[in-house]
């Protein structure tokens, strides 16, 4: 192919990235968005195999290859269940991290000169990727709860991980200086420790924000890795997704009321927690589903607070059933949506979109807030840390400072739990022991019906 | 390529970054970051071209391993967005 040809090629895909990115930030535009940039990304792969000086080795092995990632890729993403998805795009990020530092291993491993700038992004691309991709790993296990969502924290942990710094900083000018190979796998050694070593730290509700973060690294390995590569595409591409998501992580830190900052180095400031000193088991109060059904059949308005566990019960069209019976009997009915209800931010609408619950009754915290004191019941869905006081009462807990939907405004409050254990940031809730509060132990999918059978009835 | 071509290439590009996601609303935070994560899948561009011209057992099953990894990362991100993003449409709201 004319290199000019193959040049342009680049360009195209280039715009269509940006337009995909432009896109993807307004709900009438976003799917079709997603969906050019999905076209640009076909149109680059296949422009590589008629690229000027292609060598045309390897190509059988190449189709294969990219035959293989298909086959993993798409059931992955097909069949991922929408309350995994969070966890499934870490994975894809890491991957993708680990796929940046390969290419720059790779290239340096290939006989020819070495330049000194080509060698620093080199090492850029080994570490940050290395990075992306253990740290990714690590948010995947605490997402899918394979591992504590508590952070975690070990005596002199700190140390090791300014330790594990310093030897990766310093690998990473050995490797400068000697333009080794051993150097450059104990480089790559050293950063996938320090991923690990990065995320433990950060607790459950911190966790969308690091893989928003770990997104943007990723861009910027990618960009590094274009240097490397001579490739105006990857450097375009990779800083668009770079500085997009960096402007991204902030903006989610700032819906979560969290300081990037204190996210980032929580490795370096986390002190060990004093766990739940007030374990004891206190009284709560707690009802059947008929209870609940005659507070809900003689309120005026209801507010229903989905969380995670609603998505888990796959409650969402019990839940829909009920509103609308609530709202037949004209009973003013909301759905009061935390911005981070769920795992990450806008997940919760996605899951209630998913159930065809009505877009209007969707209300956002700031607007739903004020209308509290006017609430009659507040039905909490499997939800912990989004209306727990904890947030603006105890200062130095890992929630401390997120805003939180004010539901000890309301008459009362419900609570559907499967149990009294703490949300995923870990935390014990003091509404649970609250006067006004009734508990419906139980899954919620089951506690909803049986709710929705008694109010039939009443 | 010289150097400062490429620097302009990338301080533009920083840019643009900043400017098409400035204004985007919570809901579609998760999408976004999704379809942000599916275009870094690009570096399997860069994965084929170092395959391509790959002549050891080492560098190319790298390179092999690189291809996998970045198409699972290409494909499977942007099927995942569409899926979120098909549920966006469709209801009676105002979305």
């Amino acid at each position: 192919m004319n290199s000019n040809l193959y040049a342009l090629i680049g360009l195209v895909v280039a715009v269509c990235f940006i337009m995909a990115l432009k896109g993807l930030s307004a709900p009438k535009s976003a799917r079709r968005g997603n969906l050019i940039g999905a076209f640009g990304a076909t149109v680059a792969t296949l422009s590589v195999f008629f690229a000027p000086g292609a060598q045309h080795h390897n190509t059988l092995a190449i189709i294969i290859a990219v035959a293989f990632g298909v086959i993993v890729g798409v059931p992955a993403a097909r069949k991922v269940q929408m309350t995994q998805m969070p966890q499934l795009v870490a994975l894809f990020n890491g991957v993708g991290g680990g796929a940046a530092a390969l290419v720059s291993i790779v290239e340096y491993l290939s006989p020819h000169e070495k330049n000194t700038a080509a060698t620093i992004a080199t090492v850029f691309t080994v570490v940050v990727g290395s990075i992306s991709f253990s740290g990714s790993v690590i948010t995947f296990l605490k997402l899918q709860e394979i591992m504590t969502t508590r952070p975690v924290v070990f005596p002199g942990g700190r140390f090791v991980i300014a330790a594990t710094l310093i030897g990766t900083l310093g690998t990473a000018v050995w490797v400068v200086h000697s333009g080794g190979n051993t150097p450059l796998l104990i480089l790559g050694l050293l950063s996938l420790l320090f991923g690990v070593l990065f995320v433990l730290p950060v607790g459950g509700a911190d966790v969308p924000i690091v893989i928003s973060l770990l997104n943007a690294f990723t861009g910027l390995t990618v960009a590094a890795g274009g240097y490397v590569l001579n490739s105006t595409l990857l450097i375009v591409a990779g800083t668009l997704v770079g500085a997009s998501g960096t402007i991204l992580t902030r903006l989610m830190a700032a819906a979560m009321g969290r300081s990037l900052f204190g996210t980032l180095f929580g490795a370096f400031t986390a002190k060990p927690q004093d766990v739940a000193a007030a374990g004891e088991a206190r009284p709560v109060k707690s009802g059947s589903p008929d209870d609940v059904a005659i507070l809900l059949n003689y309120a005026q308005r209801v507010v229903i607070v989905p969380g995670f566990g609603l998505a888990v019960a796959q409650a969402q069209h019990t839940v829909r059933e009920l509103a609308d019976l609530l709202t037949a009997k004209g009973i003013d009915v909301a759905y009061g949506i935390h911005p981070v209800a769920g795992r990450m931010p806008g997940h919760m609408n996605v899951l209630l979109a998913e159930a065809n619950v009505p877009y209007e009754q969707l209300v956002e915290m700031e607007e739903v807030n004020p209308t509290f004191p006017q609430t009659d019941v507040v039905l909490v869905v499997g939800a912990n840390d989004v209306v727990n006081p904890a947030a603006k009462t105890t200062p130095g807990c890992p929630i401390y400072g997120m805003p939180i939907l004010d539901v000890s405004q309301a008459g009362n409050v419900i609570f559907l739990k499967r149990s009294m254990r703490p949300g995923f940031a870990g935390i014990e809730n003091e509404l649970l022991y609250d006067a006004k509060t009734t508990l419906l132990f139980g899954d919620a999918k089951e506690s909803l019906t049986k709710v929705v059978n008694s109010l039939k009835a009443l | 390529m010289s150097s400062i071509v490429i620097l302009t290439i990338f301080v533009l590009s920083v840019f643009i970054g900043f400017e098409v996601v400035s204004k985007v609303s919570t809901t579609l935070h998760t999408p976004l970051m999704s379809g942000a994560n599916a275009i870094h899948g690009i570096i399997l561009f860069g994965a084929i071209m170092v395959a391509d011209k790959s002549t050891t057992t080492l560098t190319t099953s790298l390179s092999i391993a690189a291809i996998v990894l970045a198409t699972v990362n290409m494909v499977g991100g942007f099927v995942v967005t569409d899926r979120m993003l098909e549920m966006f449409k469709g209801k009676g709201g105002k979305k």
